[in-house]
């Protein structure tokens, strides 16, 4: 076989081959871009990581060595080459905070935050989604006005405040609902941590006590993030909903005497599905950051707390640890939805 | 549709509320939980650990060579330490061996394990390390300064100038924790006296194990049966994270924990006088003060310093902002520890004040501009804007600046504030730790520094007050020395650096079925072993 005049000396790659590759590299651009952007961040900023390890009263032999330890004698750009290569075998240091090797804390705190913010996620898709519908359909009317009051009552309202509230009204005043924490202290330690996230750990278990604590435990937070999540895919969803039903297929639909059921559910919802799928992945995203406050008030081990503590106490690593994490669920959510958009619209195909 | 979809969303809530069970009130009778904050536990190495929460654990893992018991807090005694002699110079102390000590291992202690221990915490050179070299150890020489020639005797050579007495009280430090040599070895990695497993893991002889710690999360100890004191009640002790102050407060009054630790003054005057809920109080070494950066020209000048002593208003913070949350206390060593000078000449006088400036050159404040450095937490916030009112009052402007520990203590050390509110605590219970902190400065050069002691951070160097904390520190009679330290703190009061302005009163919530849960006047004085239900 002769091979063509300019061509070079391997094969052509086909089209699925050169899109990996090129996926691959974007990836791993985006990857590096956040490390570097968050690692030269935290160099900079006004925070000493040797004096957050060694504490104030420490002499300054021993605030030294540590700085020798931790590398921060050295240029930032050999600190930042020896932390890549090291974070690309998967060692992305220890933190100064737990002693902990950062990952063993990634293993931790992310599953305690996907699990609220799944649960919050769904509630809000599962209220959130009905409720524009419902709004857009019967727009100006009360049913309207009551789902835009209670969207801007979830963006307004401080979400400590209403944490803070819910916890004195749920349990401490009527008891439906247990405290702070992810279980109560009789159930910690009972279900071996398999994916960290406690509801499945424990149905997997086949522990349904654990498994019904946990879920008490979870609904006052997910719920607090439910409602920002809600206010959000609500008014989007309202706003989609609309712009379809002032398109001329409906009238058309109408027209031609379909029931308003099949109108709304099978024509104009499923040709917002690709909007809503972004909306709710945006939002899905957005919890996965961990929601600091929330985890504050209601005591739980989520990423978005260690993250800040660590911040606070210079402990970078921790820091460029977990903002990987969040990187590569943001890179995966989005694929997910370049995958879902897919399914749900033929001319994506 | 509507009510279809109603149905489907008052259903899906349904489930929800019906799947969650209620809360077991109450918490199990033989189990003591805590809520408190304890992100700032960063690791539960004996020769390591500074922090107040791991101090707390470890009070309650290890054994110490000198201790204070709960029945007595003022009384310094033998821990894993059964007699102790000195010799006549005073340098070399004896310590016999408690006998029947067992290692939660299930190793007996013996003073092997005692020399091992402390000559690791100067081997390591981790921060609480100092409070032994001091004594003169170093790495090179520990081996052959801290001896055990015997199975139940430890030899101790001291080769500074310094009261046995002195020795004998930072030997009940959190550095003086006695960790089973055996075990901790049979752990090391690169000759690293077993300090990264140590970090996460208990080598102790203890009231109780380690059973699991999850950074912010919680603390699980177990009862050690085997303690020299007997089989404590609590057969666990929980320590639960929770952050917010309000929380605790919640999880008390609802009694799911048994005692919060970390409420505010108006929690706890909301729980006053609550049904099954007591409020303890109990005296804190803690020490709030002001200080003068002296490498300030105007700060040097005494009527200046005591220009700004007489306008702090002690009385009202107290009462107002602080809400008997710390109490007045002007010494630098604080108020029911041996030594302790309880004198507080100082109050709020303006006159006063206008007139030393006046005195100073400084007439209605002459254009002073200054700056305070604080913590960007309450109460400091509070503290320092009530000095920056007082001091707009003399003519002077203040500008605050307000900033979290890790930006604080580094500009701090590097002496780049002008006046500092912070607050201070010893490192072990004798007055030379905060004599050495407040006072001692033998080298004030920056080349020199000397970053542990206040005194150096604050540029204050006087010859005087060196010295007589030198006294202080090797004199050998008890009497002598009490008294060298109080005129020290007298004579500071108004010839220094410093404003000491509070005395942390330390308060917590308790159930009222628990007991006997003691605690004492330094951050580490917390036992578990004496709680009951």
């Amino acid at each position: 076989m002769t091979r063509k005049k300019g061509a070079g000396p391997f094969p052509p790659l086909p089209p699925f081959a050169k899109n990996l590759l090129r996926v691959v590299f974007t990836l791993a651009l985006t990857f590096l871009g956040l490390m570097a952007v968050t690692f030269f961040i935290g160099r900079v900023l006004p925070t000493d990581p040797a004096m957050a390890a060694v504490g104030n009263r420490a002499s300054e032999a021993v605030y030294q060595a540590k700085r020798l330890e931790l590398g921060l004698d050295r240029p930032i750009l050999i600190q930042f080459w020896l932390f890549l290569t090291s974070a690309l075998q998967g060692d992305f240091g220890k933190s100064i905070m737990t002693s902990k090797p950062v990952i063993d804390d990634l293993k931790r705190f992310f599953p305690a935050t996907l699990e609220l913010a799944t649960v919050a996620t769904l509630f809000g898709v599962l209220f959130g989604v009905p409720m524009g519908v419902i709004a857009a359909v019967r727009q100006s009317k009360l049913t309207d006005h009551i789902v835009r009051v209670l969207g801007l009552i979830g963006y307004s309202v401080p979400i400590f405040w209403l944490g803070m509230v819910s916890l004195v009204v749920f349990y401490a005043k009527l008891d439906w609902l247990p405290g702070t924490g992810r279980l109560d202290i009789y159930y910690d330690g009972i279900v071996d941590h398999v994916t960290g996230v406690i509801l499945i750990d424990s149905a997997l278990a086949g522990e349904w006590e654990v498994f019904n604590n946990a879920l008490g435990h979870i609904i006052l937070p997910a719920a607090m993030l439910a409602l920002y999540s809600l206010a959000y895919i609500a008014r989007m969803t309202r706003s989609f909903m609309l712009d379809q039903l002032s398109q001329e297929y409906v009238l058309t639909a109408r027209v031609k005497g379909l029931p308003e059921r099949t109108v709304i559910w099978r024509h104009a919802f499923k040709n917002m599905l690709v909007q809503l799928i972004t909306v709710i992945a945006l939002s899905y995203v957005n919890l996965l950051e961990g929601s600091v406050l929330t985890e504050t008030v209601f005591a739980w081990p989520g990423i978005g707390l260690y993250i800040t503590n660590s911040l606070f106490n210079a402990d970078m690593n921790a820091v460029i640890g977990g903002t990987i994490v969040i990187g590569a669920c943001f890179i995966g959510i989005n694929m997910l939805s370049d995958v879902l958009y897919r399914l749900v619209d033929p001319r994506a195909r | 549709m509507k009510y279809r979809v109603s149905a489907a969303l008052g259903l899906a809530a349904m489930m929800a509320f019906s799947a969650a069970p209620v809360a077991q009130a109450g918490t199990p009778k033989d189990t003591f939980v805590i809520a408190r904050n304890i992100a700032d536990i960063i690791n539960l190495d004996p020769a390591e650990v500074f922090e107040f929460s791991g101090a707390e654990v470890i009070t309650n893992m290890y054994d110490r060579v000198m201790t204070f018991e709960p029945d007595n807090l003022t009384k310094l005694v033998g821990g894993t330490t059964e007699s102790y002699s000195f010799s006549e110079d005073g340098k070399t102390i004896t310590l016999k061996m408690r006998k029947g000590i067992v290692f939660h291992s299930g190793n007996p202690m013996t003073a092997e394990d005692v020399a091992f221990s402390l000559q690791r915490v100067v081997k390591l050179k981790k921060t609480p390390s100092f409070i032994f070299t001091q004594f003169g150890w170093d790495k090179d020489n520990v081996d052959g300064l801290v001896t055990a020639p015997d199975a139940d005797t430890v030899v101790l050579k001291i080769t500074a100038d310094l009261s046995p007495g002195l020795v004998l009280n930072a030997l009940s430090a959190g550095v003086g924790s006695v960790v089973d040599k055996k075990l901790v070895l049979s752990h090391e990695k690169d000759g690293d006296l077993g300090y990264e497993w140590l970090k996460t893991n208990d080598a102790g002889s203890g009231p109780y194990m380690l059973k699991t710690w999850k950074a912010s999360e919680l603390v699980v100890l177990e009862r050690h049966d085997k303690d020299r004191h007997g089989v404590a009640a609590m057969k666990r002790v929980i320590i639960r994270h929770v952050a917010e102050a309000s929380a605790q407060r919640l999880l008390l009054e609802k009694g799911d924990v048994d005692a919060s630790e970390d409420l505010t003054a108006d929690q706890l005057k909301g729980l006053e006088g609550k049904e099954g809920v007591e409020i303890d109080t109990f005296p804190q070494s803690n020490l709030m003060y002001l200080a003068m950066n002296q490498d300030v020209k105007v700060l040097t000048d005494p009527k200046v310093q005591d220009a700004l002593r007489y306008a702090i208003d002690y009385s009202g913070l107290s009462e107002s902002v602080l809400q008997g949350s710390y109490k007045i206390h002007q010494a630098f060593w604080p108020s029911g520890m041996w030594a302790s000078y309880d004198e507080n000449p100082y109050s709020m006088n303006m006159d006063k004040a206008k007139a030393l400036l006046a005195e100073a050159g400084y007439k209605d404040g002459g254009g002073l501009k200054l700056t305070i450095d604080t913590l960007n937490k309450s109460p400091f916030k509070e503290v320092a804007q009530s000095v920056q009112s007082s001091l707009k009052q003399l003519g002077i402007d203040a500008e605050i600046i307000l900033s979290d520990g890790a930006t604080l203590w580094p500009k701090y050390r590097a002496r780049k504030h002008q006046l500092i509110i912070a607050r201070w605590g010893p490192d072990y219970s004798d007055p030379h730790s905060n004599a050495d902190a407040f006072a001692h400065n033998p080298d004030n050069r920056m080349e020199a520094k000397l970053t542990g002691k206040l005194s150096w951070r604050n540029a204050w160097a006087k010859d005087w007050a060196t010295k007589e904390a030198e006294a202080a520190a090797k004199e050998t009679d008890l009497v002598k020395r009490e008294a060298m330290y109080k005129e020290l703190q007298k004579k500071m009061q108004s010839d220094s650096c410093y404003a000491i302005m509070f005395q942390l009163v330390g308060k917590i919530g308790r159930r009222a079925n628990v007991k006997n849960y003691v605690r004492g006047v330094t951050f580490d004085q917390v036992y578990f072993r004496t709680v009951t239900k």
